[in-house]
């Protein structure tokens, strides 16, 4: 509306504000209040279907899927922050000074950055686990790491290209400060560029965590994580199939809800 | 149309061929005879490939073993019942001390490839037995023989003190050919079966023996599938296309809609929530029969399986019918209170431990996942660490490392002694470090008993002092459930790893 040259309004970003919205106010829910005990078991209401009472139905230890799902999806959630954030972090500053200067170091460090991104991410974050042990913690801090070379090397191929623009010279000629040129200048004029790889890699961390759970060294039981009740659900896909499907259903609009957010927000500045 | 195609071809084939080719006319007419009274070959679902051996001195999994039952045997070897029956040998007498085992070869007992089972033959089974066998509880029994001779039809076995299991460590020397090299990729034993091929991922397959001595399987023929995917080998099941397949869980039973008769069993394992009696806080008695209290075995049982599954009590299963304790089942009965307060009195009020628990043994997950549920209600807080089989292995089996764990123990042997043995104070097995001179005592005086009744008696003893003392949370039998084509009868359990075709026939 407020740019009368654009006629068609962006689908995307609509969709993905309302979904995404829908799923965070869930999720925060989720730490607070769920509709029944999230580890409380009982016999007599082993796998229910769908019904007023149970949404998503119940599963072999009679618990509430919705209730699960929930808790579920919010430490997937808090995970994939905090992977994010740890590695956009840790990504911008490398990746502005590499872009920034140039030189050997940015050789070096790009280097070391194409080597991690050359194992599958998975692969390196089970050597992690299995050496420094399956807690929480660890699994944000090998997600974290590895999350790393991506956001450096956006930001980085960005920081190259804007450093000899003009307006850049013109700061560094007037004697302003290289940090205050890096994370005032140059940075908001990578966002455009940078909010997409955020809701990206925050989808790639949700997808993380949950193989990691799905394979038992992520989020250690009676605690949910989608990826480990998806792997519990799996045992009771032909009696039980409302379980692996509320579960997958679930995954699957967090993640869609934040990519169509990604792909709005690339439209709406593009 | 193109069924019908199909159908009118077959049909010509099926008229043409015997005129082709009269030669084949006898084996047509046989096969019909056959179709007529039954179907005499089976296909039977493995839910794991075999061992890459298949060489039974080598055989490490359960799996294997319980297939290849039906290709060797010792010169006595189990029943259903437990005892010892002799398969090899055609008699055998114990002295009265104990000490002496006399053997006596079976005449004309005929090797898969044909040679006829000599002394030698039997000598040189037990010696590479106890030179290259993998299963270190029979090695470490046969180091023991003092002596082993043959003369004329008898072997003599003298050993330096009576072993009330070493009927058990006989028949696990399986009988082989001397000087046979092929054993790993052909095997050849005296049983009712013949090792007929075997394609790994794939199937195996194995021929009825027609020289077998004794009374000879119905079946002629049966092909083991093997399906490493649990949903694969379910599928397949309730297609109609296998005609047996065991260790199913009880949800797969339940929601198979095929017509197939379900034989409940049990699996033979001893799950308990085992416990660090080496160290804190389950050093103390007190905690330990405090968890017992907390824990309640029918919640679990009906939390799980649906209340299948057999409570233990002790150390010992069910199978064991003359060792197995049945007052020992409800030695304590749920009684959260009393936990609490007994947890008071130890000084452990607030008490927090992990649990670990292999990841790719759901039935433990799944227990382990109900015993915090519990606990939590008496003010405990269990934490569950799912790790990897061989690190299971390594940290809670060997080093010990470990504060509680669920699995299963299964009998390694025929005797109670396997199940029993490793809880004595100087045991290498002995993982949860637990150690009473009474109990210590009572296993050294049954295993050198030689009367039966006093035996058991001593087992039995022995087996009160882990439940009084509250050595671990005794939890189940689990229940083990078969599968089989309403087409055959005749499946029958074993109190240890065993499937055997030999008592399948074609029903009715």
């Amino acid at each position: 509306m407020k740019n009368p040259t654009k006629k068609k309004k962006n689908r995307y970003l609509l969709t993905g504000g309302i979904l995404s919205g829908f799923m965070t106010a869930l999720i925060v829910c989720g730490f607070f209040w769920t509709p029944y005990s999230t580890t409380a078991m009982n016999a007599r209401e082993k796998l229910q279907p769908p019904s007023w009472r149970h949404l998503l139905g119940t599963d072999n230890f009679g618990r509430d899927v919705f209730s699960r799902v929930m808790q579920g999806a919010g430490t997937s959630f808090l995970i994939a922050v905090m992977v994010v954030v740890i590695g956009c972090a840790a990504g911008i500053l490398i990746g502005s000074l590499c872009g920034y200067y140039g030189g050997i170091a940015d050789l070096i460090l790009m280097r070391i950055c194409d080597t991690i991104t050359a194992f599958p991410a998975i692969l390196l974050s089970l050597v992690i686990i299995s050496i420094a042990g399956s807690s929480e913690s660890n699994i944000v801090l090998a997600l974290g790491i590895l999350f790393i070379p991506s956001f450096a090397r956006v930001v980085r191929t960005q920081y190259a290209g804007i450093r000899d623009l003009n307006y850049i010279k013109a700061a560094r000629l007037e004697g302003v400060r290289t940090p205050r040129i890096l994370y005032a200048h140059i940075l908001p004029n990578t966002l455009p560029i940078l909010i997409p790889a955020l809701t990206i890699g925050f989808n790639n961390a949700i997808l993380a965590e949950a193989s990691m759970s799905f394979l038992g060294i992520g989020i250690q039981p009676p605690k949910a994580s989608l990826g480990s009740m998806l792997k519990d659900s799996q045992n009771y896909l032909a009696s039980a199939p409302w379980y692996v499907l509320g579960t997958g259903f679930m995954m699957v609009v967090l993640i869609l809800a934040f990519s169509l957010l990604s792909e709005g927000i690339q439209q709406s500045t593009t | 149309m193109k069924k019908r195609i199909a159908v009118l071809l077959s049909l010509s084939a099926a008229l043409c061929a015997p005129g082709l080719v009269p030669g084949t006319t006898s084996v047509m007419a046989d096969e019909t005879e056959n179709a007529s009274s039954g179907r005499t070959e089976l296909v039977v679902g493995l839910s794991q490939d075999l061992d890459n051996s298949l060489d039974p001195y080598q055989i490490t999994a359960a799996g294997t073993r319980e297939v290849l039952f039906n290709v060797f045997e010792g010169l006595v070897k189990p029943d259903t019942d437990g005892n010892f029956v002799d398969a090899v040998a055609s008699s055998h007498s114990i002295s009265e001390d104990g000490l002496t085992y006399t053997f006596t070869l079976r005449d004309g007992v005929k090797f898969h490839n044909g040679e006829t089972a000599t002394c030698d033959d039997v000598l040189y089974s037990f010696e590479t037995c106890a030179q290259t066998a993998t299963n270190t509880a029979v090695v470490g029994a046969l180091s023991g023989i003092q002596d082993i001779t043959a003369s004329g039809n008898d072997i003599i076995i003298t050993l330096p003190e009576a072993n009330s299991s070493f009927l058990s460590t006989v028949s696990s020397v399986s009988i082989v050919p001397k000087d046979y090299k092929d054993q790993a990729t052909a095997p050849v034993g005296t049983g009712p079966f013949k090792f007929d091929s075997y394609s790994p991922q794939d199937k195996a397959v194995f021929v009825r023996n027609d020289d077998y001595y004794g009374e000879k399987a119905a079946l002629t023929k049966v092909t083991c599938r093997i399906y490493e995917d649990a949903n694969a080998l379910y599928t397949a099941l309730s297609a109609g296309t296998l005609d047996l397949a065991f260790h199913l869980t009880l949800d797969q039973v339940n929601n198979l809609s095929n017509g197939y008769e379900v034989i409940e069993g049990e699996m033979n394992l001893v799950q308990a929530l085992y416990l660090n009696n080496g160290k804190a806080p389950f050093d103390d008695e007190r905690v330990r029969q405090a968890l017992c209290y907390a824990i309640d075995i029918d919640g679990i049982l009906d939390l799980t399986e649906d209340g299948h599954g057999t409570k233990l009590g002790s150390s010992v299963y069910p199978s064991f019918t003359k060792y197995f304790d049945e007052s020992l089942v409800d030695a304590y009965p749920y009684d959260p209170q009393k936990a609490m307060e007994l947890l008071e009195e130890a000084g452990a009020t607030g008490l927090e431990f992990t649990i670990k628990v292999p990841s790719n043994y759901t039935p433990h997950v799944d227990t382990a996942n109900v015993i915090v549920e519990m606990l939590s209600a008496v003010g405990i807080n269990a934490h569950i660490k799912k790790v990897e089989w061989s690190t299971w292995l390594n940290d809670v089996y060997q080093d010990r490392d470990f504060e509680a764990t669920v699995i299963g123990f299964d009998a390694a042997y025929l005797s109670p002694d396997a199940l029993l043995q490793r809880w004595v104070s100087t045991d290498s097995s002995n993982m949860i470090n637990y150690s009473n001179k009474e109990y210590d005592a009572a296993i050294e005086k049954a295993q050198h008993t030689t009367e039966d009744e006093a035996q058991a008696a001593a087992y039995k003893e022995a087996e009160k002092i882990l439940s009084d003392t509250a050595a671990n949370v005794y939890i189940q039998d689990l229940a083990d459930f078969v599968v089989l084509n309403p087409e055959f009868t005749g499946y029958a359990f074993y109190p240890l790893y065993a499937v055997d075709f030999a008592k399948i026939r074609p029903a009715g």
